[in-house]
């Protein structure tokens, strides 16, 4: 692959194929949007396979120099890697689910979602500051026109809400980095990654770079956006939503807080661990009360996304690694979840949960993936949301006893509303002649269903696959952050070993005893 | 190939092709395969276990598959083979072999058959690899296993809303049990730096004496660890305070409760215990506290078991009793004779269960006792079996001629050791648990002479009356309404004559190994000699003080239900406290529903109505809206075309200007 502008062509690609869309019929641009996002997974595969662990931090890297210092600059660690891989095998899924679901202005919809892919791709590629900040703010456009165009009842207000909270954080972003560039004299990302900040202007680059990720995590108290651009957002919309933006909150962390502010992210990890608590206990009780079952597992993904913040700042491997694939997994997962409300929102067009129920009798296929995800969603080992949770919480534990048990009750939590919710769409009986009516899952369904539970069992079971080409990664950023971790507050201190046993009993005197033999 | 990695693998094999296979598979494919693969393990399992009771067999461990690396947290896909696994091996796959074949007859009506087969096969397989864990990661992965197929099996008739409700609190209750599990794991790593257990064993003893900080307290390192461990254990094991869910799971079809509810699943949190013994016997506070719960949990289970009608109650009450002695037995040290409770109770435990299937089954799904009577004649082969379980559960024998059933052997042992450890607390659990005992003779001989003996009293059971088409009035002075219970078929007969020889004889034939034998366990679990000598060496009294309390319990259910059947109602007219408290289940379900279910729907609504729309939205967003709104509505009213306004803004900027620059 040496010198071989892969990235490049990655994004080529859907960027081609999206502008083919807006010049062919519906039907022909649902198939060029599925050729093109396939081609972009190919490449992806492709990728992944000629990707070297252990190899360069920064592999199939491109660089052109534009003007004035600023590069079009791309390159890929494993961590980078991981989240490529993560977008570009959703979007044919989406394109997929939008197959019959979306009938209006459908060239203008394939496109918005390919170009969607090439920003994406973009922010996880960049290697300029600015480049970055380019990809990470314009992927905000397609998104707004997915939910302003395509989206339910009360669209504007959602794209609207969506905008706002987005594009506010990411202005004193923007501001931070004119700064850094000013101070380090250089946009490379790799180099930024290494240079050290002074201590005290870290914390204000640290606040000013959190308002956006906190935005886009999103994180208690700025999450308000995300159930209604849920919501409103077409089934497609919302997976990309969740499975890829939302990761545009922890990406940033990873790639730019802790690295690049590594004094401040340990100074102000408290208010991290603060926000993310509160997020997994309020917004999962929050979850259990929606009738709606969008915002329900909207609601879950903020609690989700606390499990990563509090795992990235847990300052060791364990944390890392675990938020990561938390984030890979509630990718995934909750873009099935998605999924799965829509297979039975384009039957029924609704998507209150009571008019639902009995879902295992008429379409018990559709109510084992259901089943299945929402057993992910919570958590169950062999399934991937186990892997990253418990990494994630074995890593603050070793932080914060305090953090840990408050984050680790979201097991219970979750449990609570999403069974619930299982409960009342799958089991019960069939109250609603029309839900009962409906048919199981049809081919195209299970095409977009059957692989995502694929990868999630074995996201679950072989977890390796996906933590192998970010290791190196991880271990460099954690000798980074080392200077900076916290000391954890569970200071074990040896002591002389108690005597004995706890129930040691002196040997008995033979014979004694009337029951002796 | 390791025998272990059919013995293990082959139910989930089973479960997927079964439950994939579903509809297109049909029933009988369906059954046979799972049903065959039952056997197939079971089969293996045997030579297994006696390989180890000979003493020609040694512990290993086979690798199958890496599963996590990270940093230096790793752990594997591995099935550990020990003397421990080989008692839990033979014990998961015999009952649950038989509660296979058991479900062709029970569930032959059932339009859902492979799924629920599937299901089971699916729990076992669970089962196999938390018994066969050689990490705490793994175990967890069983752990969590069977819980979900817990929930599925006691979900598993979905349409009655009650079925819904008992499968998530089954799954939420344990869940607050596995919070503790999983905290007790990330202190493990924190301070041993591995999972494994073997290595954790180890490394145990030499941290005793160590502090740890925890929830800003600072503790003893392996107190802390271990009693988070055992709050898992409590909600796997129903015991006291995280028991809720066990009586509600009898939701669930008959044959699940014998499986997962009585032999299996809820004895994994005394599995625990046994298997990380070294690292509790390091932990004096947590163990005291494993008795205290224990006893009480015994105590407690047994006295509603008294009062409860619906006959698979009772037997769940009893098993939550049981599952109390083998806590305190583990709680003062003797983990072997944990484990042999553990093992003659999942033999007679199971055939209560599949016996009292049996009765519901010719019962047309009655499952209240009040509507029994007089069954003894018509179904007596299932009679005779529910009467050597309950001999066994009552534990009827005689020292000094050394024969009893199998529940006369473990359960006088554990009374015998907590009355031998002597300290204050184990001697107040061997009292609790004489007294559950006299209460565990009193409510499984009610439960028999209500069933058993006694005028027939069917015609007023709801589903009598709608197989005969006649009310009570109807039936007149023939309260059996003309109704005929059947003997079960065949399929159902089998498996309760194989575990009622288990219940006669497992007692007996084992007793010696799993009491006396260290060189059996090998190292498996913690065993202590002296304190297995002190137990022989009890006062007679203490030997005999079982059999005694059983024969009170059973000449008072004699009394009550047979020579006087009056009492009991005179009972509850005299003390209606005291009966509604018990019979209520002491109001656990009224005080967690008024504390923890209500309050967490109602801050959800708060946080959203109040919190999210009524604050942040509030003031966040459409606050920002609402400003821009009126700030462009005041710079339109200064927009307003004429020459005068812009003048005088123009003016005052200039006057702005001219101050700033001077000045």
């Amino acid at each position: 692959m040496d010198g071989f502008p892969i990235l490049s062509l990655m994004m080529l690609v859907p960027l081609a194929a999206g502008i083919g869309c807006f010049f062919v019929g519906a039907n022909a641009a649902r198939w060029l949007a599925l050729i093109g996002t396939l081609v972009t997974f190919a490449l992806g595969v492709l990728l992944w396979a000629n990707y070297e662990i252990g190899g360069p931090q920064w592999q199939f890297t491109e660089s052109v120099d534009l003007f004035a210092g600023f590069k079009y600059a791309l390159g890929i660690d494993g961590i980078a890697l991981m989240l490529i891989m993560l977008s570009v095998f959703l979007m044919p899924i989406c394109i997929m689910a939008s197959w019959t679901a979306i009938q209006k202005r459908v060239g203008e919809y394939m496109a918005a979602f390919l170009f969607m892919e090439v920003l994406m791709i973009g922010v996880f590629a960049a290697q300029d500051l600015f480049l970055f900040y380019i990809f990470f703010e314009a992927g905000l456009i397609p998104m707004y026109l997915i939910i302003g165009v395509w989206g339910g009842d009360n669209r504007i207000y959602a794209s609207y809400k969506f905008f706002l909270y987005t594009l506010l954080g990411s202005v004193l972003m923007l501001i931070a980095m004119f700064w850094m560039v000013a101070e380090a004299g250089t946009s490379d990302i790799p180099t930024l990654m290494q240079y050290d900040f002074p201590v005290g202007a870290q914390t204000w680059l640290w606040l000013a770079f959190f308002a956006s990720f906190a935005v886009k995590m999103p994180m208690w108290p700025v999450h308000t956006w995300l159930p209604d651009a849920h919501v409103q957002a077409p089934t497609a919309g919302s997976v990309i939503l969740a499975g890829v933006l939302l990761k545009l909150g922890g990406y940033g962390f990873i790639r730019f807080s802790l690295p690049m502010f590594p004094d401040a992210s340990a100074q102000l990890a408290w208010l991290v661990f603060a926000l993310s608590m509160v997020a997994v206990v309020y917004t999962s009780l929050v979850a259990l009360v929606q009738h709606d079952m969008k915002k329900l597992i909207a609601y879950s993904s903020v609690a989700h996304m606390a499990i990563v913040t509090v795992g990235l700042f847990a300052f060791n491997i364990q944390g890392l690694e675990g938020a990561m694939i938390v984030m890979l997994s509630h990718g995934l997962v909750s873009g099935a979840l998605f999924l799965c409300v829509g297979v039975i929102y384009d039957r029924l067009h609704t998507r209150e949960i009571d008019r639902y129920g009995g879902l295992s009798i008429n379409m018990p296929y559709y109510a084992l993936f259901f089943l299945l995800f929402t057993m992910a969603s919570i958590g169950l080992p062999g399934t991937s949301g186990f892997v990253g949770e418990f990494l994630s919480l074995a890593g603050i534990y070793q932080v914060s006893t305090w953090v840990a048990l408050i984050c680790t009750t979201g097991i219970i939590l979750g449990a609570g509303y999403m069974l619930y919710l299982y409960r009342r769409v799958a089991f019960g009986d069939q109250k609603n002649a029309d839900a009962a009516a409906m048919l199981d899952l049809d081919k195209r369904e299970w095409a977009i269903l059957a692989p995502i539970a694929a990868v999630v069992l074995w996201m679950g079971v072989y977890p390796e696959s996906f933590l192998a080409p970010m290791r190196a990664d991880i271990a460099t950023l954690d000798a980074r952050l080392a200077s900076a971790a916290p000391e954890g507050d569970s200071q074990l201190q040896a002591g002389p070993p108690r005597a004995a046993a706890a129930n040691a009993v002196p040997e008995p005197e033979h014979g004694e005893g009337e029951g002796a033999h | 190939m390791h025998s272990i990695l059919i013995i293990v693998f082959l139910p989930l094999l089973a479960a997927i092709i079964a439950g994939l296979g579903n509809r297109m598979l049909g029933n009988v494919a369906a059954k046979s395969i799972t049903t065959g693969a039952l056997f197939i393990s079971a089969a293996l399992s045997w030579p297994i276990f006696l390989a180890f009771l000979s003493g020609s067999a040694e512990a290993e461990v086979v690798h199958v598959l890496d599963w996590v690396r990270s940093g230096d947290m790793t752990f594997d896909w591995a099935l550990r083979v020990d003397a421990l696994t080989a008692v839990m091996l033979v014990v998961i796959n015999t009952v649950s072999a038989l509660v296979h074949l058991y479900s062709w007859g029970y569930m032959e009506e059932d339009p859902d058959q492979p799924r629920f087969f599937a299901y089971l096969s699916l729990f076992t397989f669970a089962m196999l690899m938390l018994v066969t864990a050689n990490n705490l990661v793994q175990m967890f992965f069983g752990w969590e296993g069977v819980g979900l197929a817990s929930y599925l099996l006691i979900g598993f008739w979905f349409k009655k809303p009650t079925a819904g409700a008992a499968a998530i609190k089954a799954f939420v209750v344990n869940r607050v049990g596995d919070l503790g599990f999983m905290l007790g794991i990330f202190g493990i790593y924190l301070v041993f730096q591995t999972t494994s257990i073997p290595e954790i064993l180890a490394a145990a003893p030499a941290m005793s004496g160590s502090s740890i900080g925890f929830l800003g307290m600072r503790l003893y390192t392996m107190d802390i660890i271990a009693i988070l461990l055992f709050v898992g254990a409590m909600g796997k094991s129903a015991q006291l305070l995280l028991h809720t869910w066990l009586p509600d799971a009898m939701e669930g079809p008959t044959p699940v409760s014998a499986l997962i509810h009585a032999a299996t699943m809820v004895t994994a949190g005394v599995f625990m215990l046994c298997r990380l013994s070294p690292l509790f016997e390091t932990a004096p506070t947590a163990l005291m506290i494993v008795t205290v719960v224990g006893a009480a949990t015994c105590f407690f289970a047994a006295t509603i078991g008294t009062t409860q009608w619906d006959i698979k109650r009772v037997i769940a009450y009893s098993t939550c009793s049981q599952l109390g002695y083998m806590f305190f037995a583990a709680g003062v040290g003797a983990y072997n004779v944990a484990m042999f409770h553990l093992f003659t109770h999942a033999f007679f435990k199971a055939l209560l269960f599949l016996g009292a299937g049996s009765v519901i089954h010719a019962m047309h799904h009655e499952q209240d006792m009040r509507y029994y009577g007089g069954l003894r004649k018509h179904i007596p082969i299932t009679f005779w079996a529910m009467m050597a379980g309950t001999l066994a559960i009552t534990g009827l024998g005689v020292y000094h001629l050394g024969v009893g059933f199998a529940g006369f052997w473990s359960k006088d042992a554990v009374l015998e050791v907590a009355f031998a450890r002597g300290t204050e607390i184990s001697v107040t659990a061997f009292w609790l648990g004489v007294v559950a005992a006299l209460l565990t003779s009193f409510y499984s001989w009610r439960l028999m002479f209500l069933t058993f003996w006694g005028k027939p009293r069917w015609i007023e059971s709801e589903h009598i009356q709608h197989t005969v088409h006649k009310t009570p009035a109807e039936a007149g002075e023939d309260t059996t309404g003309g109704y005929h219970p059947h003997e079960s078929p065949i399929t159902m007969l089998i498996p309760l004559g194989l575990l009622t020889i288990g219940a006669v004889a497992a007692g007996q034939a084992f007793a010696p190994s799993f009491l006396d034998d260290a060189a059996f366990w090998a190292g498996s679990i913690f065993y202590n000699e002296n304190l297995m000598s002190a137990m022989h060496a009890v006062p007679y009294w203490v030997k005999y003080s079982a059999l005694i309390v059983m024969i009170i319990g059973f000449a008072g259910a004699y009394v009550a239900y047979i020579a006087k059947p009056d009492i009991p109602a005179k009972f509850v007219a005299a003390f209606p406290w005291l009966h509604r408290f018990v019979y209520n289940k002491w109001y656990f379900d009224e005080l967690y529903n008024a504390i923890f279910v209500k309050p967490a729907f109602w801050f959800g609504r708060q946080f959203w109505k109040l919190g999210d729309v009524g604050t942040i939205d509030r003031f966040g967003p459409n606050g920002v809206a609402w400003v821009v709104e009126r700030s462009s509505v005041a710079a339109k009213t200064i927009q307003s075309g004429y020459l005068y306004t812009y003048a005088l803004i123009m003016l005052l900027g200039l006057v702005a200007a001219v101050t700033w620059v001077l000045f």
